[in-house]
């Protein structure tokens, strides 16, 4: 458990120190959602009803953009190695790289998310389901990418291949996190949604660090 | 008990494989071309006219079977996938890898007869519909495959990193369609349903089903002659290679 911590701290560290690649990832966020507006058009009806959509777009282009960093620089300068080396439980050192992640590119997305929401003329209920199901599906979006990354380590093209494997299964995400939003706007009530994308997290928690894990394995063989 | 049995882990092997897989495809190519005959035959001039949708149905003939395929082929490949990271044999990732491009063709193939399907039926070459939007999403899966494979130099890596992508990729299948499935009938887009289907004259599902079998012989013969070519390739440096007749010339 101290060394889950101690990775979480260290990474967090590391991202603290080079903050332009946090503040980067997060105005991709703010820009993208930001440009739906001016090639649609500014009626507010049309725009409160695509906004749900448009967030949870915006938001899985950003995580996206910030999953190359997950295992890169650790790899490149030989951590990686060190860490399967070492006597914890690689899945457990991965676990706490992938949380560490999403605080770093989760986390402040979700926070944001509200401020844009405005934007859009979502209603103080709504904004506060963007919220919930940005909650849970960001943790998700991160633990699913980070299987994307450890197959791509090191790969030619990493980056758009990445994409090109990882956004298919961003898709379950996607759907029940902006159907949440609109459920409850349409007076439907987000419970469901909500519920089946806990239960994705719940899912991906188990087996994602493990196939992580495994793929990482491969990629250092 | 044992000498009577074929020692079926003898065609684990690249070398032993590549001759048997040699035998087996002119049969395979036979029985294609006679399961194609006769499930034309059917579909073009033995299967009824539909009363509702005219003759423009027949371009099911091609677009069902086309679609179990693609779904089937993705299982088949996720299996050869695990079994190839469980026991660790060089010929299981060479099958995935060689029914990856079969696969795609077949999704592929399903999109665009639906497309051609959809637009008198429908008066839409594309509705948002849960089937064709999750057969949109296998072609993706299996695009990702591919590409993940060419991406990777090393054989071994590629077989390995693209079986723990086919596997992921499989369990992900049931709740992308379930996804899709419920995200459609929220927004409750097409009024249309393809599973409302008219009750099937008897030659339409023999017809289907002999198409079918027809897609099958002509999805293994087409891998087996990927999984030949992938061998040679791999196996070039080793001396059976250099000793066969097809390499001398």
């Amino acid at each position: 458990m101290s060394a889950l911590l101690a990775i979480v701290r260290r990474d967090l560290l590391l991202a603290m120190r080079r903050k332009s690649e946090v503040l980067t990832a997060l105005f991709f966020f703010i820009i993208v959602v930001s440009l739906f507006p001016l090639g649609i058009g500014p009626e507010p009806q049309l725009l409160k009803k695509i906004a749900p959509g448009v967030l949870w777009v915006a938001a899985l282009l950003a995580t996206m953009l910030s999953l190359n960093r997950l295992f890169a620089t650790d790899h490149a300068d030989g951590t990686l190695e060190q860490l399967v080396l070492s006597p914890t439980p690689l899945g457990l050192l991965v676990a706490g790289k992938i949380a560490a992640h999403w605080l770093t590119s989760g986390l402040p997305l979700v926070l944001l998310a509200p401020v844009l929401g405005l934007q859009f003329d979502l209603e103080a209920s709504a904004l506060g389901v963007l919220v919930g199901a940005l909650l849970l599906g960001t943790p998700l979006l991160s633990l699913i990418g980070a299987i994307g990354a450890a197959l791509t380590l090191g790969v030619r093209g990493g980056g758009v291949l990445l994409s090109l494997l990882v956004l298919p299964l961003y898709i379950p995400a996607l759907i029940f996190g902006a159907g949440a939003v609109e459920a409850h706007i349409s007076g439907l009530g987000a419970g469901g949604h909500l519920s089946l994308l806990a239960a994705l997290l719940a899912l991906a928690a188990f087996f994602a660090p493990w196939a992580t894990t495994a793929a990482l394995r491969i990629a250092l063989e | 008990m044992n000498n009577r049995l074929i020692n079926w882990f003898k065609f684990a092997s690249p070398q032993s494989f590549y001759p048997l897989a040699g035998k087996m495809i002119p049969w395979f190519w036979a029985l294609a071309a006679v399961f194609g005959v006769v499930g034309l035959w059917i579909s073009f001039f033995a299967a009824p006219t539909d009363a509702q949708q005219g003759e423009g149905y027949r371009i099911i003939f091609l677009h069902v079977p086309a679609s179990w395929m693609s779904m089937f082929i993705y299982l088949v490949m996720a299996a050869w996938a695990g079994l190839g990271l469980t026991l660790n044999t060089r010929l299981s990732g060479m099958m995935a890898q060689a029914l990856a491009p079969t696969g795609a063709l077949m999704a592929f193939l399903s999109l665009w007869t639906g497309a051609l399907w959809g637009k008198p039926m429908w008066g839409a070459w594309w509705v948002w519909d849960a089937r064709l939007t999750s057969e949109l999403i296998l072609f993706f899966l299996y695009i990702g495959f591919i590409a993940l494979q060419a991406a990777i130099d090393d054989p071994r890596r590629a077989d390995k990193a693209g079986a723990i992508l086919a596997l992921v990729g499989v369990v992900n299948i049931p709740i992308i369609y379930f996804s899709v499935k419920w995200w459609n009938t929220l927004h409750q887009g097409a009024s249309v349903s393809l599973t409302r289907s008219p009750s099937m004259a008897q030659t339409m599902l023999w017809g289907m089903l002999v198409m079918a079998l027809c897609f099958w012989m002509y999805s293994i013969a087409v891998a087996l002659m990927r999984v030949r070519a992938i061998i040679l390739e791999r196996e070039t440096h080793t001396e059976w290679v250099k000793e066969l007749d097809e390499v001398k010339r």
